[in-house]
Order: C-alpha cells, then structure tokens, then sequence
C-alpha cells in the first residue's frame, strides 16, 4: 500500500488536533477573520465533525476597518457550512473606553484586537480559541505549540511551554484561564494553497488578481480605493491604480498588496512557488520591530 | 531546484536532529533550507541585519528560527524548533533540538514524532559521549532510521580511512543497544556542501547517496496497513437531528465513533472488540466527509459506526476482535523527566495522558535510572530530576488499554501531568505489563 500524500497527513492531524480541542474543552470557538488560514481551518472543522453541525461558533474579532469583500464572504461563508458566528467589535471597545485609537496616518487597530478578543473571550467564557496560525509563518509562531496555554490575564509565556509528546495533547488548565490552539501548525503557506486547489474551496475575491487604486508607503502597496486609510495631502498625487492581489487579508490598514496578475488558483500556487518574500512580508503590523509578533502575542494576539 | 507544486506524487518525511554544540547543524539544515528554497530574501535579509548588528562573523542562520527575544538576547536555542521544507520528490518536517542543557528533553520530544533522526559527528573528533547519547535517545524513543552525518570532512582532508573508523566505531557502540535502528552513514561538509544535496568529487571512495537524495527515497517504517488495527475513540458524532442528509440518509440514530487510526486497517463488516467494556461488534460504516468509505488507511481520521449499542466514548478504544490489546491497572515504563522545579519519587501521583483517556497515577516503585552517558542502569537513587531516564512501575486507577511501545508508538505511549500545576512533567514509554493477580502468562517481558 502507498504511503498516504503530505496532503492527506496534515488535513487527518488538523481534524485530528479540532477533534481534541471539542473534546478537551467546555466552550471553544473558532477564530475566523476570512483569511484563506482560518477558512481552510472552519473547512476541516466541518469535515471533523460530519455529519453534525460545528460544536462551537466562529468568532471573528471586527477592527470595523474590513475590506468589504472580506464581510461579503464571511457572511456567506458561514451559512454555507452551517455555523454560528459570534462577532467582537473594536469600535465597541473604543466607545467604551477600553482602549484607545492610535493616531497618526499610520495608526491601525491591529493592535488594539486584544483588548477585544480577550474581553470577548471572557464575557462568552471561551476556554479555547482556535486559530490559523502557522509555525512557518514567523519566528515567534516557530515555537508555538499545538495547545498554548494562557494564564488569567491572556498571556503567553514561550519561555515555559508544555512540551508535545507523540500525538498526545494537554489541555488541563485551572479556572480562568484558556488556551489556544492551532490545528494548522504544521502547514505552510504553499500547504494551504495546494489544499485549496484540491478541496476548490472558494475564496474571497481580493486573493486573485485585480485592479485597485494603491498608495506606496514604506515599501508597502496599501489600499487608497475603500477610504479604510487616511492619505496624506503629499500621498494623494501619487495614488495609483494597479494590478494586485493581495496574500495575507486581515485588518484593511496594515495588509499590504503585491503585483501580480494570479488570477486562478493554480497560477497562485505557481506565484506563491517563485516567490521570494515570506507572506508576512506584505504585513505591516509585524515590521515594528523584530519581536513584534513576539510581544504581541504574549498579550494575547492571536 | 523546482518547488514541489504536484502534492498528490509526495509524501512526508519528519526527522529530527542531533548534534553537540560546534558540529555545524545550523550550517547543515540552513543549506537544506537555502538549497532548497525554503529560505527567503526577506528573511535572509533580517537575519543577515540581525547577524551583523550582534558582530556575529557569518551568518547566523540559527537567527531564522531562534525568533525568541530571550533566545536571541543569549544567543542560544531554548526550545525545539519545526522547520519546512520540500523537494519535487518529498516534504519534510524538521524537529531541530538544541544541543545544551535541556537537551535530553527536547530531544526526546523532537525524537517522539521523528521517523528519521540525523545524527552529527564531527569527523575530527570521531564517536563522542554525546553520539553515543543522542543514539541512546533515537533508539530508546525508537526511531527507525539514523543517517550517521560525519561532518566537516573537509578537516580532514576527506581522508576515507578517517571515515571508515568513525563508521566501524560507531557500529560497534549501537550493536550494544536494545533496539537497532537502520544506519546510513555519509560523509559530508556542510559548510562547502560536500554530499547534503549532490555527490561530492571530494569524496570518490564513497559510493552511497547524497543526503538530501536519502532523505527523499528513504522507505520509513511508521504505522502500516499491516499492523494491528488501533483506533482510539476521541469524541462521539452524534448530531442528534432528523436531517436526511445526502450520503447518509435520516441522521437520528447516527452515533459514529470520531478518531485517527493509529495502525492497521478496518473494513466494513470487520468483527470488533471496543474497550473499555470488551464487548464484540461488528463495523458498519466507515465515513468521512468525502462519503462511505470500505476500508480504513493508516494515519487518517474518521467517523466509525457499529451495529449494536456498545458503551463506549472518549478514552475507548476500538480494535480487532482477534487482535486485542493489552489491559492492566499497573505495568513499567522507560520515561524522562522535565521538571525543573519537582522531581518523581515513589508515592508521586500524577494524571496520566495516554491516547485519548485521561486516568489518576501513582508510581509504585523505581526500578532504575540510565546513566545515558555510560548507558548503564543504576539504583543508586530513586528519585528523578530535570532530564533524568529511567524505568518505574506505575499503577493506574482504572485499566488502560495499551502495547508496549516496541510494537507500537501510539497505543506505547503516555505522558505525566502534575496535579497542582497541570505541566506536562514526563514522557513514558511502556516496557511491560504487570496484569492481575491468577493469569499465569502475565507478567511476561514483551
């Protein structure tokens, strides 16, 4: 008998790690922000738990600054696969006094989704988030584990981790505090691609190739056509309409473009394979510093 | 090199490796990463920054992955790292282990989900304490396959007879231990790369393959077809609704069995023996979301269904009805401790993690600790601290259903969670059974 396809191993382990994770514990969600990662991970979920529905809800933490395809697919993602979707909203935080908006051209609310995503935790008491992150996305993720556990306060702590033995997975915590877990840690960026090519799983329209009106601003394509970004008088002569696709979707104001005329999924997969430059590249939330997803996540990022 | 683009041609391979601090490891996996294009500009570039700006004289390729701000403040690995990468012919899955303090740790972890371990020997200084430690670990966690990387052949002038010691040496050592792995030996540089992508000039006398080309057509024993059928139940499908739906019909009475085959294979209409109540049945369905399946492969996960009420859930454990595993309250066990802040001793209790079951443990006796640098058992002291390995007997508040772990890696293993903290604390690896009092044939070594 053939050996099974590296496909067909880390779709079997994710199914595999969402199984435990509903088991394990009382009431976990889904993080889901319509990124072609979390959408993968709502897909295996449901081929996990086939032929009931999801034992859990997606949640998705809104900054308010969406592109609007990504709201358009979001909401019929999720009654395509029969979920519940739990919403946490930024602006609520801010109205509420939470936290407080960044300023300056530059400000984003990646930051402040913490603040969010924890409170939202807490007032759905969810004692497990699952998310898309990937080990070969960035250095700090390198060293993620399958479970992660944090404290009270929403904290992650690399230096004193659960080590991972065999497909064994611990997910014993006292009250108050609550873990999250990444079903897709062994996948690549190219793994998902070519998972989405074998599966056809649609996608929102701002992966493929388009035409957008695009603002340059240190080295980054930012969108300028939803208005999401405030323009500088001196940036708005040098708005350009160009030929992009975008490779990571999160947060409108630091997700950046890349040229490119990709426009099925096969010539992404051939694009993503000459590629030269890491996903998270075109990220500006983690170009603040060479630990920045470090210390974002030991606050509780995702 | 073209970048694997076809998935349905490969496989995966996951290995670990295993060397002392100066051997050239980071040079060696950054060559499998760069050579392979798995390295990118942007990356490269940062670590290159990062690099100068420490005064490092080369590139510190550990930077790619050290991303900790502690790890790179100390300049030192703290923790296992996974790293990716492919070939037209494979995907690989790298578990790199640091080689200080922690080492026996990480190793063993790195080690648990290895099919493969690499290990480095510096061709100056030959067969060292710590080859003879990392072989011990790689044949203890059962590891099948050991690559014998004998680096920096460069040194010596890749002189064969050099080579040939190293290789004679190293042989004589691993026929001392209990299980022995496949070895291939290679002589190589990774610093100019000599024999880890393509054949060296430098090395005419050696007719063996390349490393990479090993890595990609190595035949790795992990579970097979042919094992006995494991199947450990994680969860229970039970969607509790008169939905029709379109492969399965009315869904009211479904009541599926959720899991990952461990080993073997099921076919539909197979007899079955499901734990913990024992009793036999008969397997009537085998699904997954892609629809009805007739027969189950190794590895991949799915929702089982059989034809009578049988009390089972997560914990359970379904296999053939001739092919039964063992069950005992008690039995021994090889583990190794991680605690740095608590040690084991006789009389510690633990909760016990082992397949999908979650039981109360207390260790009834040590038997011995390995010294793993001589590899010789002592009894000196029965209490385990930080990176110790050693045999205990442990007894389980409710049976457990098992193999011991020469036979098999899933249904072999178990790990130790502290009670107060909730930290996993050991790894364990079941040697043998110690069953109920009256059955004559059962405190046999296995």
């Amino acid at each position: 008998m053939s050996a099974i396809t590296h496909l067909q191993f880390l779709e079997s382990e994710a199914i595999y790690i969402l199984r435990e994770t509903a088991a394990q514990f009382q009431k976990p969600a889904l993080l889901f922000s319509g990124g072609k990662d979390s959408i993968v991970m709502a897909w295996l979920a449901r081929k996990a738990f086939y032929p009931s529905k999801l034992p859990f809800p997606l949640l998705h933490v809104d900054t308010g600054h969406n592109f609007p395809e990504a709201m358009e697919y979001r909401d019929w993602f999720v009654q395509e696969i029969g979920a519940t979707l739990t919403v946490g909203l930024v602006q609520k935080s801010i109205d509420d006094g939470r936290v407080q908006e960044e300023k300056g051209h530059n400000a984003s609310r990646n930051k402040l989704q913490t603040v969010t995503l924890l409170d939202t935790i807490e007032e759905n008491q969810f004692d497990a988030c699952l998310g898309g992150g990937r080990r070969d996305e960035e250095k700090a993720r390198a060293k993620e584990r399958f479970f992660s556990h944090r404290d009270e306060f929403g904290q992650w702590d690399p230096k004193n981790q659960r080590p991972e033995l065999w497909n064994i997975f611990n997910g014993r915590k006292h009250f108050g505090e609550h873990f999250r877990v990444f079903p897709l840690s062994n996948w690549t960026e190219m793994d998902i691609w070519q998972y989405i090519r074998q599966e056809n799983i649609p996608l929102p329209s701002l992966y493929f190739s388009h035409q957008r009106k695009i603002i340059e601003r240190h080295g980054q394509l930012l969108d300028a056509s939803t208005g999401i970004i405030p323009l500088l008088d001196e940036e708005k002569p040098k708005v350009k309409e160009m030929t992009i696709r975008f490779r990571t979707v999160g947060d409108a104001t630091c997700t950046g473009a890349v040229e490119s005329t990709a426009s099925t999924i096969d010539e992404i997969v051939a694009e993503v394979a000459a590629a030269r430059q890491t996903e998270r590249g075109t990220r500006a939330d983690d170009k603040r510093s060479e630990t920045a997803m470090e210390d974002r996540k030991k606050e509780g990022y995702f | 090199m073209d970048v694997l683009v076809n998935p349905t041609e490969s496989s995966l391979l996951r290995f670990t490796t295993a060397g002392s601090v100066d051997d050239g490891k980071s040079t060696l996996i950054g060559r499998l990463l760069y050579d392979s294009k798995s390295i990118f500009e942007d990356q490269l570039l940062a670590v290159e920054e990062s690099s100068k700006r420490r005064g490092d004289a080369h590139v510190n390729l550990a930077l790619l992955t050290d991303g900790l701000r502690a790890e790179r403040e100390q300049g030192i690995t703290i923790d296992v790292a996974y790293r990716y990468f492919a070939t037209p012919k494979r995907k690989f899955i790298i578990a790199d282990t640091p080689g200080h303090i922690q080492y026996t740790r990480n190793m063993v972890t790195g080690a648990s989900t290895a099919d493969l371990a690499i290990i480095l020997i510096d061709a100056r200084l030959g067969v060292i304490e710590q080859t003879m430690r990392h072989t011990y670990l790689a044949s203890l966690l059962r590891i099948g396959h050991i690559v014998l990387a004998v680096n920096k052949m460069d040194l010596v002038d890749f002189d064969e007879a050099v080579y040939n010691k190293i290789v004679a040496d190293f042989q004589a050592f691993a026929k001392g231990l209990d299980q022995l792995p496949q070895v291939t030996p290679i002589p190589m540089s990774a610093l100019n790369g000599d024999n880890v992508v393509d054949k060296s000039e430098s090395t005419p006398w050696y007719t063996g393959p390349s490393l990479l080309q090993h890595l990609e057509t190595v035949q790795v024993h992990s579970e097979t077809a042919a094992d006995e059928a494991r199947f450990a139940v994680q969860w229970v499908i039970r969607p509790i609704s008169d939905r029709e739906d379109a492969k399965l019909g009315n869904l009211h009475d479904y009541r599926g069995f959720a899991g990952r085959m461990a080993s073997g294979t099921f076919r539909v209409g197979d007899d079955v023996l499901v734990y913990p109540s024992e009793m036999k049945s008969k397997i009537t369905g085998i699904h997954t979301y892609e629809g009805p399946q007739q027969e189950t492969t190794p590895q991949l996960s799915y929702s089982i269904t059989v034809a009578d009420e049988i009390d089972t859930s997560r914990g359970g454990m379904i296999v053939k009805a001739n092919e039964p595993t063992q069950t005992s309250h008690e039995f021994d066990a090889m583990i190794c401790w991680f605690a740095d802040k608590k040690t084991l001793k006789p009389r510690s209790r633990f909760h016990l993690r082992h397949t999908t079951n979650d039981v109360r443990a207390v260790v009834t006796d040590v038997l011995y600790k390995v010294n793993i640098s001589t590899l010789e058992k002592t009894t000196a002291s029965k209490e385990f601290s930080l990176n110790d390995i050693g045999c205990i007997r442990i007894r389980c508040a409710a049976p457990i259903f098992f193999d011991p772990y020469g036979k098999n890696r899933t249904t072999g293993s178990f790990v130790l969670v502290d009670e107060q903290t909730n930290n996993t604390v050991a790894a364990g690896m079941i040697t043998k059974s110690l069953v109920d009092a009256g059955d004559e044939d059962a405190e046999v070594a296995i």
